[in-house]
């Protein structure tokens, strides 16, 4: 067994991340024009319900065939290769949105989601969350992290499709409908976050 | 729920206040006994943490398929010429030339190889690119702030910058940043990504902070100060420092086959 080391905090993102982190293309997994292409979008919101203007979100999601993309090229997209990671800055009303793909399930059976990472002014630690795709009901019955969760709080994981098949998916840091964040073994026991 | 909340931009309470504030959650901790070591979220002398929290637990999750890998960069997205900040413009940016450098480890002292690390920071005078600073300190025409780069396969990175200086902020009256450089991370899986500041050691502004003080372990925030390292300075050049970051430990670690011996 080797020893484990202390991990390094985190911190805030601060206001000034705009010049340094978004990147052109960098909410564009895949172009508009694919004829998988689904838009992922939302608002973030605060404790008061009043959406946030300087949060910054990334995805990282499978293929739609489930596939675990290795390929570099998330930060020069060439157009043709899925990296599977996208990243964007929210705008000034709160709203983001993503050009992906429904991701497929990467083991048989399972519900696909995206993992996103939340980064906000604000906000002294980044959160982790899941998007389920709302669609395969068993999948989701069957979910061992969904089954975990209290009834109401479930469906703050799992976006909702709309009729043009766009997913929504929005998130609330604080209060009612408080999105569900996740901490993994990884995570210090008994530390905050 | 909270009770009347003050705009995070209304600067309304004096140092002194914040400095109490920050002193009574500081001894409460360590009257606790209990060993944190990563920031509170909920951490209120931070005057704009007080509604983005989460309130509820964050909710246990065993990492699953696309959560044990993480994006890969490689030459195509970064420059080599990234890492120096100090060439981005037509000329020399102002200030105390630095050279920061370190590695990047997992929780078990692996190297993390060939991964993004991402930086920002303000220039000399503690101005940033950026429309909402909009303090009266100049803008440098030749300094971004902002640099790139990939680990070595040791997970060593290096950047050639200027020192930032420290800035004022809204959180509170006459509140000043100590001097400090953003550093945002990836991992060999997803759930070890993070964002975190470099502080400069011996900054009087440690005690003022909220949010650096927003750690509340004295040994853990101590984590994020850099060391001076004469031998990274280069005569008549640069200053050297030298900062490491340890990610959390990763789960898709040598598994069943290293230990099935």
């Amino acid at each position: 067994m080797s020893e484990q080391l202390v991990p390094t905090p985190g911190q805030t993102i601060g206001p000034f991340y705009g010049y340094a982190l978004p990147y052109e293309g960098g909410e564009h997994l895949v172009d508009r024009s694919d004829p998988r292409a689904v838009r992922l979008h939302g608002t973030v919101y605060d404790g008061h319900g009043e959406p946030i203007p300087d949060s910054m979100l990334e995805i990282w999601q499978a293929d739609a065939d489930g596939t675990v993309s290795q390929e570099p090229g998330s930060l020069l997209r060439d157009g043709y290769t899925f990296t599977g990671f996208g990243r964007v800055a929210v705008d000034n009303a709160g709203h983001y949105d993503f050009t992906t793909v429904n991701p497929g399930a990467s083991e048989a059976g399972k519900a696909p989601f995206i993992a996103m990472t939340v980064f906000a002014r604000g906000l002294l630690n980044r959160l982790f969350t899941r998007i389920y795709l709302p669609e395969d009901g068993e999948a989701l019955a069957r979910d061992p992290l969904l089954a975990s969760l209290p009834e109401g709080r479930r469906e703050t994981l799992i976006a909702e499709r709309e009729p043009d098949g766009s997913l929504r998916f929005d998130l609330r840091l604080q209060g009612d409908g408080e999105t569900v964040f996740l901490s993994y073994p990884n995570h210090r026991p008994g530390d905050p976050a | 729920m909270a009770g009347p909340v003050v705009s995070s931009d209304a600067a309304a309470d004096s140092q002194a206040k914040i400095s109490a504030d920050i002193e009574e959650i500081s001894r409460d901790y360590a009257a606790s006994g209990a060993v944190e070591t990563q920031p509170r979220i909920d951490y209120a002398p931070y005057r704009s943490s007080i509604l983005r929290h989460p309130t509820k637990d964050l909710h246990h999750a065993d990492p699953e398929t696309i959560e044990l890998w993480a994006p890969a960069f490689g030459q195509r997205d970064v420059h080599a010429l990234e890492s120096d900040l100090t060439i981005q413009g037509g000329g020399e940016p102002i200030g105390e030339r630095m050279t920061v450098r370190g590695r990047v480890l997992d929780g078990d002292g692996r190297p993390v190889r060939h991964q993004l690390v991402e930086i920002w920071q303000a220039n000399a005078a503690g101005r940033y690119i950026h429309k909402r600073d909009q303090h009266p300190a100049p803008i440098d025409p030749n300094f971004t702030g902002v640099g790139r780069c990939l680990t070595g396969a040791d997970g060593s990175y290096s950047f050639t910058t200027i020192k930032p200086g420290p800035y004022p902020w809204k959180n509170h009256h006459n509140a000043w940043r100590p001097a400090h450089i953003h550093f945002s991370l990836f991992g060999t899986d997803f759930t070890q990504r993070m964002i975190t500041q470099m502080y400069f050691p011996g900054d009087p502004l440690f005690d003022l902070d909220p949010i650096y003080q927003a750690i509340v372990d004295p040994q853990a925030r101590e984590r994020l100060v850099a060391t001076y390292d004469h031998d990274t300075s280069a005569h008549e050049w640069s200053l050297g420092y030298v900062w490491d970051i340890v990610l959390t430990g990763s789960h898709r670690t040598p598994t069943e086959e290293d230990t099935d011996v």
